[in-house]
């Protein structure tokens, strides 16, 4: 189990490369057949797993992230700020300091460099971490404000509230990039859901570096099996990579997502999903 | 010139299926896929690259440890969580997660002992390439790289560039999905969106923060459902929140085993093809190319 999620806390990471594959169908479905699991949805640029939740309330707290406030009576306008902004997100005119709060990183540099301690931070609105509470899953999720560029950041905050001893099973954002890297790094195991198409193959792939990369013990799902795509079972056997389970094309698991509902009620797939927590369990204890 | 930027909000909803579509109709235009980081329509367009080009996107902190005193300074001045502690003298006092270094700098500039180095940071690659629909500017960004709105901005600017040299009017995008850093550098000069949705729970709801996303950049969008049929009750509610929002509504696509199965093999989808979703779509593009004429 990872070093630095203490006591007995087990992160599962359900992520994909390509998009729409089913990651929130089998983050859902496995945390409502796991006791006493946390659901986290850090696709904070879409976050849907909420709707599966039948909560009954929600408690929300906003989250902000620090940008830079010039005090234009100390400042001396020597533009030292604007000279340490990686992000060009400070502009000097010859009478004021123009600060970009959306091209902002946070990074604290002009804030500690200033020569005149002209500079202090104030908050800026990125979004909300939320609890969904009352229903028949526990969620904790991000929601991104519309229009905010600084998901990694608040993908940092929703993973600060992580509570201890805890099985959680977090709901990845699609792709390879920081977002899905932010929300993977420092999971005990990658779920990758995937489906037979060149698509879901060349993403599985792109998604595996990532894993490799973060050095984290990786399973895939295959989801949709029966389009008449590439072999991704072949793949997996080809790369040692294990599948933790699998879904057939069924026109009625499509029917039950688009409404919000968990197909681990259906007897014919509550197994999937029992068989998929028992394999991801033993993995993470080896 | 025109950009048509198509975009999903949630992912997997056939973004990259319409737009195939649309490259084999549209004529007299520049393909850009931004959807850099998973990057599709290449599998379809199997294109021939004749430009290649390396993405220096950022710096990256790296420690000389010959010079490094392990004061730890650097440690609680880092706001990414980037810098460590080894604990173990033999490797080194301080190691940096580049996985986690945005490349602010700051570290560099506050060591005392000059120990930290901030270098060049390869981040992707871009392309120029020739397929049988046009010229197709695309770009694959490292896994886990930062910085996929500054690979996106690149693509957009060259695919530009390239309608330019050619003398053509039409930029055709492929956006990636969410609403994030990626999605709004897409969108930059877009002409019109076009958010290719599905009637499902999520769909709806991310389809409500993309117009959200486009009202606030003020993009004019233009919706399509695709795999109507799955909820037929949520199809037509979403086309009514069009009409109550004021967008365009461009038809519903039903889903169709034909097309799923072309796709799965990886075959481009075009006119030639005998099924439901194709005749849907080609009514889409009629009614997209006559708001194309308004803008």
């Amino acid at each position: 189990m990872a070093t630095d999620n203490g006591g007995d806390s087990i992160r599962i990471a359900v992520a994909s490369g390509k998009g729409g594959t089913g990651k929130t169908l089998i983050a859902t479905n496995l945390a409502a057949m796991t006791d006493g699991s946390l659901l986290v949805d850090l696709d904070v640029e879409e976050p849907n797993c909420h709707i599966f939740t039948n909560a009954t309330s929600e408690s929300e707290e906003p989250a902000h992230r620090p940008v830079p406030k010039v005090d234009d009576d100390l400042c001396t306008l020597c533009g030292r700020c604007a000279e340490v902004c990686e992000f060009h997100a400070i502009v000097v005119l010859p009478k004021r300091v123009m600060v970009f709060d959306e091209l902002c990183h946070g990074c604290g540099a002009c804030t500690m460099l200033c020569p005149d301690g002209a500079i202090e931070e104030k908050d800026h609105l990125m979004g909300a971490v939320i609890r969904a509470k009352g229903g028949i899953l526990n969620l904790l999720y991000g929601r991104l404000k519309v229009g905010e560029v600084s998901a990694p950041s608040l993908i940092r905050r929703v993973k600060k509230a992580l509570p201890p001893d805890t099985v959680t099973i977090i709901d990845c954002p699609p792709g390879t990039a920081c977002t899905a890297v932010e929300s993977i790094r420092g999971s005990d195991i990658c779920v990758l859901v995937t489906e037979p198409t060149p698509f879901g193959l060349h993403d599985l792939k792109l998604a595996l570096n990532v894993t490799r990369k973060l050095n984290i013990p990786t399973m895939v799902f295959v989801n949709k099996e029966g389009l008449p795509g590439p072999d991704i079972r072949k793949f997996c056997e080809s790369v040692d990579m294990p599948i933790a389970g699998t879904l057939p094309l069924d026109r009625r698991i499509a029917e039950i997502y688009s409404k919000g509902g968990l197909i681990s009620s259906l007897p014919e797939y509550a197994g999937v999903f029992s068989e998929l927590r028992d394999r991801i369990l033993k993995e993470v204890s080896r | 010139m025109k950009e048509i930027v198509v975009i999903s909000g949630k992912g997997g909803t056939g973004k990259t299926t319409f737009l195939g579509y649309l490259a084999t109709v549209m004529k007299d235009k520049v393909l850009a896929d931004c959807d850099v980081d998973a990057p599709n329509l290449h599998l379809m367009l199997k294109p021939k690259i004749v430009q290649s080009e390396r993405f220096i996107g950022s710096k990256i902190a790296t420690i000389d440890d010959t010079k490094c005193s392990g004061c730890g300074w650097c440690i609680p001045a880092c706001r990414f969580d980037a810098i460590q502690s080894t604990g173990n003298p033999c490797l080194g006092r301080i190691k940096i997660d580049a996985d986690a270094c945005e490349g602010c700098s700051l570290c560099a500039r506050i060591c005392d002992n000059g120990a930290i180095d901030m270098k060049d940071r390869y981040v992707g690659d871009w392309f120029v390439s020739d397929t049988s629909c046009g010229t197709m500017v695309h770009a694959l960004l490292e896994p886990g790289a930062e910085n996929s709105g500054k690979l996106v901005a690149i693509v957009k600017q060259k695919a530009r560039m390239v309608a330019m040299d050619q003398g053509l009017q039409l930029i055709l995008v492929d956006g990636p999905p969410g609403v994030g850093c990626p999605v709004i550098s897409s969108l930059s000069g877009a002409s019109i969106a076009v958010i290719v949705t599905e009637p499902t729970s999520s769909g709806l709801n991310d389809l409500e923060r993309v117009l959200d996303l486009l009202h606030g950049f003020k993009v004019g969008a233009a919706i399509i459902v695709n795999r109507c049929d799955i909820n037929v009750g949520a199809a037509d509610s979403i086309e009514r929140m069009a009409m109550e929002r004021g967008v365009d509504f461009l038809g519903k696509i039903p889903y169709d085993d034909i097309l799923a199965e072309e796709m799965a093999k990886g075959n481009v989808v075009d006119d030639r093809l005998n099924c439901p979703a194709i005749d849907a779509m080609r009514q889409c593009w009629e009614r997209l190319s006559a708001l194309l004429e308004e803008l």
